[in-house]
């Protein structure tokens, strides 16, 4: 849906090619694109403002890298310089105090204070052997104090009995003397949702931070909030003393501008990202991968991740031993296409991967989607077993059998073949290279995220995926391309 | 707080942002022609309604082409604004209607994690029975810890049936089991509430495409709706949300939730256009009362800041 910042920066500085130092006029050119990619990922006008006029400062007179372009340059200057505002430290919590330290958890409705607070009182039971007890002051929404009693009990993380009827101040004040008499070291206070805007709910809020004195006030901020963040930021730090931010639903494909917002309006460091809706889902905050996503340059150690996490190892060590012997067949292929799929199928898949605009936008045209890898799919299921192992065996009548028994045409298996050749020829130039040593050094020549794929990988260089890092365009396995063009 | 007509509520909501529009308006207003600052502080307040950098860049354009040379005042340009987003949210601004037959209309409630779901059914549950529907609930969120507690609370409070499994089981039955009972009972309204999902989640999409269907296994015609809940404060991925929900779970119409914030929801806007799919209704409040009709100029009007 977005174009990447690169890219946008590409068409800017394609005259400008072999100059020596940015000059003022190209730096403002290349702003206005910043501008617009900040304001695409949902970074808040003002925000983005002083950060645009900042860089600009900096960018102005940098010399230009020789092997770089002028784009690359200035996205350096730019993901450096974001990199920076969203705090290049680990922030932890501080709850060096005696017992018990208290967290206080704030923020709008649904923005996951209270799945937070479970995440964190599980974080500090399992990793630093605190004694957490959580209390609900949640008495607004229905059910919300059960909710967290559950997540508890989910957890193994003890709860305040709930008394029906008890207001926050009071309940607070309950849960301060329970975990000092039952000597807890950590007491979570997970608060009702609220509008900045609902002043008797900002004076509650106030109310209770009074009452329990905790030592981290965290503001609980969704990462899809759009240019509303600024409003939200501002009005709780401005009645409650916060000592952090929490973001919630990193794990959705939102470019997360919010996360900068934050940042720059209250000044506290984001101390934890929250990755999913299991338990465990929680995170420290990646400063240069959100960057990278703000920018919108795909976020490739997340899709490593992804990829690590969706294949299935025994499969992939039996293609590696195969791909060791030079043998690739259309089993071999289907296989991948089927990771493929499993990985959130091309859409996924293309959204985090930098530099794969030519299939973006052929999906966005319509011209190629999902249901290219169905088809795919039911071509080769469409072929013998023998035709499988051995492609070499389809002549014209049984091409002609198989796009029959798919729904497709001759061509399109002409296409899959020519694709499958390619993959093999590849995987022949890989064993030439030193088998899967060199998956690596392939990988590096083309482009960087089968770099990384091929450095990061656990087992055996994810041979899932070669095909994801070996042809043009990069990311798609070769010959793939061809499928685009329909 | 429910002393306040909801009107009010709403406009206090917006009247913030068209003070603020006002603020960065006013005094650029005085010049006879629309120059290129006074377009820049046009499109920079639209931005921060959260139109999106591409769809304020479009309104400033259309607002730059016809009357760049013609004086005008500040009233002007507000009544400008306004009009350009009413010509774009008035196509498609329609109530949820009950007229399936043969009944229940049966309408399928998703959207992501915390966008107000639940809230929402209780509020559009309330609306039908004021218009004397007969309703059912259906507790489809099997996921989140208390999530049925929380729409059992409701309705009791609604006083309305509601059909319900165990935590953690199986969605997909328990709403067959509701479509049947509804039918069975002659109700008029099932509305089915589901997990909140983030739309790039895979899996939980699948689901939701399989709640879909099993919908349908009864009444073909069934879901008749499926509405789609955002949260006003979200930013641009609301159209991503819209176009991998559409995708999925065919969905037939918007209902905007937080809209008593101080978040404007103009992502609408480019919605609107982009997709043109009905905007039912919006949530200005937590108490039952607080769902509204989306009225396309009244938002128009006081994103823009304008009394036409």
């Amino acid at each position: 849906m977005f174009e990447s910042l690169s890219e946008r920066l590409g068409g800017v500085f394609e005259r400008l090619r072999g100059r020596g130092a940015l000059g003022e006029a190209d730096v403002r050119a290349a702003m206005r694109e910043v501008r617009i990619a900040l304001l695409e990922a949902d970074v808040a006008l003002p925000v983005v403002r002083d950060f645009i006029e900042k860089v600009t400062e900096q960018a102005v007179g940098h010399q230009v890298v020789k092997s770089v372009t002028p784009g690359q340059q200035v996205v350096k200057i730019v993901n450096d310089a974001l990199v920076e505002m969203l705090g290049s430290e680990t922030a932890e919590l501080e709850l060096d105090v005696s017992p018990p330290a208290i967290i206080m958890m704030v923020g709008l409705q649904g923005s996951g204070k209270t799945t937070t607070s479970a995440k964190i009182a599980k974080r500090l039971t399992e990793k630093d052997r605190k004694k957490v007890l959580m209390a609900s002051l949640d008495v607004n929404r229905p059910a919300a104090q059960e909710q967290l009693a559950t997540l508890g009990t989910q957890v193994n993380v003890a709860t305040l009995p709930i008394v029906a009827g008890q207001q926050p101040v009071d309940i607070a004040r309950r849960a301060l003397q329970a975990a000092k008499l039952q000597g807890f070291d950590v007491l979570v206070l997970d608060t009702a949702g609220r509008l900045h805007v609902d002043q008797a709910l900002m004076d509650e809020m106030k109310a209770v931070a009074d009452v329990a004195q905790p030592q981290e006030i965290l503001l609980v901020v969704d990462s899809l909030t759009g240019q509303d963040a600024v409003n939200v930021a501002k009005n709780f730090s401005e009645q409650v003393p916060l000592t952090g931010v929490v973001l919630t639903r990193m794990d959705g494909d939102a470019r997360g501008g919010a996360a900068l917002s934050m940042r720059a309006v209250t000044g506290k460091p984001i101390k934890f990202a929250g990755m999913g809706e299991k338990l465990d889902a929680l995170e420290q905050f990646h400063p240069s991968r959100v960057a990278g996503r703000i920018l919108g340059m795909g976020d490739v150690v997340s899709l490593v991740e992804r990829a690590t996490e969706t294949i299935n190892a025994d499969e992939a060590e039996k293609l590696a031993q195969k791909m060791a012997k030079g043998q690739f067949d259309m089993n071999d292929l289907r296989a991948q296409l089927d990771q493929m799929k499993r990985m959130g199928g091309m859409g996924a898949l293309a959204s985090m991967m930098p530099g794969i605009k030519k299939v973006q936008n052929a999906m966005a045209n319509g011209q190629v989607d999902d249901r290219i890898l169905v088809r795919m799919d039911a071509m080769i299921g469409s072929m013998t077993p023998k035709e499988r192992s051995k492609p070499e065996l389809l002549n014209a009548k049984r091409k002609i059998r198989v796009a029959k028994g798919s729904g497709t045409t001759v061509q399109d298996v002409n296409r899959l073949l020519k694709m499958h050749q390619e993959m093999s020829s590849a995987m022949k130039k890989i064993r030439k290279m030193g088998g899967l040593k060199g998956l690596g050094a392939l990988f590096g020549k083309s482009g960087g995220m089968g770099g990384m794929l091929g450095g990061g990988a656990p087992t055996g260089g994810i041979p899932g995926l070669p095909g994801l890092g070996g042809g043009s365009p990069p990311g798609l396995p070769p010959g793939f391309e061809k499928f685009l063009k329909k | 707080m429910s002393d306040t007509p909801w009107h009010k509520k709403l406009l206090g909501g917006f009247k913030r942002t068209s003070d603020k529009l006002g603020e960065n308006l006013t005094g650029l207003f005085t010049k006879s022609a629309l120059d290129d600052q006074t377009l820049d502080e046009i499109e920079e307040a639209l931005i921060m309604s959260d139109l999106g950098p591409a769809m304020a860049a479009r309104v400033r354009a259309k607002l730059a082409d016809g009357r760049f040379d013609k004086g005008i005042d500040e009233a002007g340009v507000r009544a400008l604004v306004a009009e350009e987003i009413e010509q774009v949210l008035a196509p498609v601004a329609k109530p949820l209607e009950v007229e399936a037959f043969p009944r229940p209309q049966v309408i399928l409630v998703i959207g992501v994690n915390g966008s107000g779901k639940t809230t929402t059914i209780a509020k559009l549950a309330h609306l039908f029975i004021e218009q004397d529907y007969g309703v059912m609930l259906a507790a489809g969120d099997t996921f989140r810890a208390a999530a049925i507690g929380q729409l059992k609370v409701w309705a009791e409070r609604l006083g309305v049936p509601i059909v319900s499994g165990a935590e953690g089981g199986d969605s997909a039955g328990i709403v067959f089991e509701a479509v049947k009972q509804a039918t069975e009972t002659g109700i008029d309204v099932l509305i089915v509430d589901t997990a909140g999902r983030l739309q790039n989640k895979r899996e939980l999409m699948d689901e939701l495409a399989k709640i879909r269907r099993v919908l349908g296994r009864l009444n073909p015609a069934s879901p008749h709706d499926v509405v789609l809940v955002l949260d006003a404060t979200t930013g641009q991925n609301a159209l991503s949300q819209i176009e991998v929900f559409k995708e999925v779970a065919g969905v037939t119409g918007l209902v905007m939730t937080k809209l008593d914030g101080t978040a404007r929801g103009g992502v609408l806007v480019a919605a609107a256009e982009k997709f043109g799919l009905p905007i039912h209704a919006i949530g200005v409040g937590e108490t039952i009362e607080d769902l509204r009709p989306f009225d396309a100029k009244e938002v128009a009007d006081v994103i823009a800041g304008s009394n036409r």
